[in-house]
Parts: structure tokens; sequence; C-alpha cells
């Protein structure tokens, strides 16, 4: 790892001067993505701008049916908080099976969702709950925050400051995991909404996307068996050591089906 | 370099470190608290587990930076002089280790199990929660065992 210059500033809005100065300046919440990768140097910021002092950055507040979860809030805190488990059970319980407990301990929302990895299982929780990504800047809607592999609508400079989510009637997440790292092979979260049910995919493409035709297929009777005849395209799926893009094209089919028959 | 001030095992210690300076680093090379062990460097084996402010986090994935002002307990600060505490004796009842290094991880482990689900652990719980700890000797059954009986005579 290439030495850099550390920051650990007090307020969001010290956090953004910081960042502005820097010359190549990167946020770090709990460095579980970021640390790794500064050790391979496929990353060397000049300067490292800490967010675990911002006390704003963290906890979880129930508004009405609006869950909102700051971006600083750890993995285990989504997990064991009873508002979250009381208001929408299938997000804490993802947060529960992200990694292993040290991971969950240090790794945040903001981190997981500005990183975008590809495999990554709260894009999914963002995506077909609606969830509002709110930042130091703008309001983004869940559903085109991630833009590609490991991309996202932020701005260079721009920082997350909370997630709101709406709370679902209903809601479901099933992954099959890789059981080394606990990454989804694939994911899909489900949530009933008095529209009609959303769908979000993850582990299967480049990045988290909406299942729109997952949902089609939902429209009329929101049960496993309406996805009977649902068939993935295999030509957009991922391909790698851990699963061929056939396989994951199953696997889609499979979790859609496992999500829709816990989503009750 | 930064000053950094912290408590490690119950005693105020402060250190000058690099900005890249890993929590594990610091801990082995500087305080020469070398129970903490690098399996792999990479977050993945679980070796290097400490507790901060009470809950276990890999070293080898914290800045010592990051660590000022909090509290550290590593395996050095677990027994009281000459006698182990519950969760190292229970190690070395059930014969939880062979090389032993993964031990130090592990039983960090078990006892933020402890604090976290209590003292009535089962095989699936602790299994579960060993999701971050890789053992390449023993093949686990003597660890679940020693965690189980470990966090059993924390309670007495
Ligand atoms: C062994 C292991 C297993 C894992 N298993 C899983 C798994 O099963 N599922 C899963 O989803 N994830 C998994 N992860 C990743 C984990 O969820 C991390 O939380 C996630 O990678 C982000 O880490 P972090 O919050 O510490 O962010 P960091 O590593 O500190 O930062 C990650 C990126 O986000 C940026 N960033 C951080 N916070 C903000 C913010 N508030 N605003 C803007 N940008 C920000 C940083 O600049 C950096 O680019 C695993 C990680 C490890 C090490
Ligand atoms: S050395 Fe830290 S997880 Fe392996
Ligand atoms: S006892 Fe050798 S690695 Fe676990």
């Amino acid at each position: 790892m290439y030495e850099f210059s550390y920051h650990r500033p007090a307020s969001v809005a010290e956090a953004a001067a910081l960042i502005t100065r820097a010359v190549d300046g990167k946020f770090v919440a709990g460095g579980q993505t970021l640390l790794p990768t500064m050790k391979h140097r496929l990353a060397s910021p000049s300067d490292m701008i800490d967010l675990g002092g911002i006390a704003e950055l963290e906890g979880i507040v129930v508004n009405g049916n609006i869950v909102t979860i700051g971006a600083m809030t750890a993995h285990a805190d989504v997990a064991a908080s009873t508002e979250v488990r009381e208001a929408i059970p299938a997000l804490a319980a993802l947060a529960g099976n992200i990694g292993d407990p040290a991971v969950r301990n240090r790794g945040t929302l903001g981190g997981s969702i500005a990183n975008n990895d590809p495999a990554a299982d709260y894009p999914a929780a963002v995506i077909a709950l609606g969830a509002t990504v709110r930042t130091n800047q703008r309001e983004i809607a869940g559903e085109d925050f991630f833009t590609g592999m490991f991309e996202t609508a932020l701005e260079e400079d721009e920082l997350i400051v909370a997630v709101d989510f709406p709370r679902p009637e209903a809601a479901a997440y099933m992954k099959f995991e890789n059981p080394a790292s606990r990454y989804a092979i694939v994911g899909v979260f489900v949530a009933r909404t008095a529209p009609g049910p959303r769908v979000a995919v993850t582990g299967a493409t480049a990045c988290a996307h909406r299942a729109h035709r997952l949902e089609e297929a939902l429209q009329g009777a929101c049960n496993a068996a309406a996805l009977d005849d649902f068939r993935a395209p295999v030509e957009r799926m991922n391909a790698d050591i851990h699963a061929s893009a056939e396989y994951r094209a199953h696997l889609v089919k499979v979790m859609a089906q496992r999500a829709v028959a816990a989503c009750v | 370099m930064l000053t950094i001030n912290l408590a490690v095992n119950g005693q105020p210690v402060s250190g000058e470190v690099e900005a890249r300076t890993l929590l594990v680093d610091f801990l082995r090379e500087q305080l020469r608290l070398t129970g903490t062990h690098v399996g792999c460097d990479t977050s993945q084996c679980g070796a290097c587990v400490v507790m901060i402010d009470g809950k276990s986090v890999k070293a080898c994935t914290m800045l010592a930076a990051m660590a000022d002002g909090a509290e550290v307990t590593t395996i050095e600060g677990l027994a009281n002089g000459a006698e182990l505490h519950p969760m190292q004796q229970a190690f070395m009842d059930h014969h939880g280790l062979q090389c032993g290094f993964c031990t130090p991880g592990m039983v960090m482990s078990g006892l933020d199990m402890v604090n976290r689900h209590g003292n009535d652990l089962d095989d699936a719980t602790v299994r579960r929660e060993l999701n971050g700890n890789i053992c390449r000797c023993t093949g686990y059954q003597n660890i679940v065992k020693a965690i189980r009986t470990g966090a059993k005579a924390m309670e007495e």
C-alpha cells in the first residue's frame, strides 16, 4: 500500500471540503473493500478521508413508512436493529448474511453501494424497495444509482449521507452465495408494494438491476408457479470460475422463485 | 507520521505510525503483541481478529490510525496471569487446535459470539459464525466443541 495523508473529519461539511482540496482523495468507510484494493495497489489515493468520526452519518430512524439508514451504519447494526427487523425484516436478514461477523462490524451501507460490486447484496435491496439515496448534493432514485460494474451515479466528490427505504407490504431476498466470501453468485430481492411487485437481481450481470421481465411475469399472480416458464437471458449473464452464464441464468429463476415463495 | 493514543488490553498506549500502517502491524511490530496472526492479509482468514470496543474486527483490514481512541483487546489480554481464559482453556481441553495459527482469531471470534448470542451456543450458530475464520488443520469439529464449551464455561 502506498502512503497517503489521513484525515478524520467530524462533519459532512468538513469531509466535503477535504475531498475538494485533495489531489486524488477518497472517502473511506469501514475500509472493507478499499483497504484490500489499496494493498493490491489497484487504488492509491493521495488522501484518505475517514468518515468514521462523523456522527451524522450513522444510525437508523423510522419515520412513518420510511426507514432511513445512515451511510456509515455497519451491516451488523442493520441486522440487529429492532426497527429494521420490524419494518423490513428482509433488509435486516440481507445485512446479517453479508460476509462474516468481522466484516459486518466494519462494512457499511454507504461503502457497499458506492462500491457497487456486481455481486454485492445491498444494491438489490436499494433497487427492489424503491429506495432513495441521499447525498450531500441531491437525492438519487435507487434504480438510477447503479450504472455499471463498480460504477454509480455519484459524482467524483459526492458523499452518500443516508438511504431512505420505503416499507413494503412484504419482501424477501434469496441468494445463492459463494461459499468462501458469501458474495451473491446470484441474488434476487422481491418486494410486494401497492403498485405491484418489484424485483431486483444482483450477481448475475454487470451490476444489480431492476428485473422488469420478472415483474411482468408476477403481475397476475405473485407466486413461484408464475415463474415456471421464465428464462433469464444467458447472453447477458456474467461467467467466471464460480459459475457459467448458463448456470447463472438458471439461478436467477430459482432464486426468484424462492424469494417470491418467501415473500409473504 | 501520526500519533495515535489507544488502550490495548487495558493499558494506555501511544505510538507513531504511518497513515498506511495496518492495525495488525502496529500490534505485532511496534507493541510486539505477536499473538495476533496474519494468515492471508486479504481479509479472508480471520487469524488477525481482535476486539475493538467490544466488537470483532479483522486487524489486517483496519488502519492503526482508525483505532485512535479505541479500546483494543488481543489474545494476550485474555488470560489472568497463568490462568487461561475459559475460552482458551476450552480450546486446550478439546484439542481445538493443531498448528495453532488460526487459534487467536478463533478464540476472539468465539468471544464475539458469546457477546451477541449468549452462553448457550448450538452447533449451527457456531459454524455459521465461523464463516470468516479459516483453519487449514483441524476440520473444525473440535473448534466448534471448544467454542460451545468455552461459552458455557464463561457463564460460571
Ligand atoms: C471477506 C469479505 C466478504 C464479503 N462478503 C460480502 C457479501 O457477502 N456481500 C456483500 O454485499 N459484500 C460483501 N463484502 C463487502 C462488504 O459488504 C463491505 O461492506 C463493502 O465492500 C464496503 O466496505 P466499506 O463499507 O468498509 O467501504 P470502504 O471499503 O471503506 O469503501 C468502499 C468504496 O466506497 C466509497 N465510499 C464509502 N463510503 C462512502 C460514502 N458515504 N459516500 C461515498 N462514497 C463512499 C469509498 O471511497 C470506496 O470507494 C465482503 C467483504 C469482505 C472483506
Ligand atoms: S490476516 Fe486478516 S483476515 Fe487473514
Ligand atoms: S490449527 Fe492450524 S490453521 Fe487451525
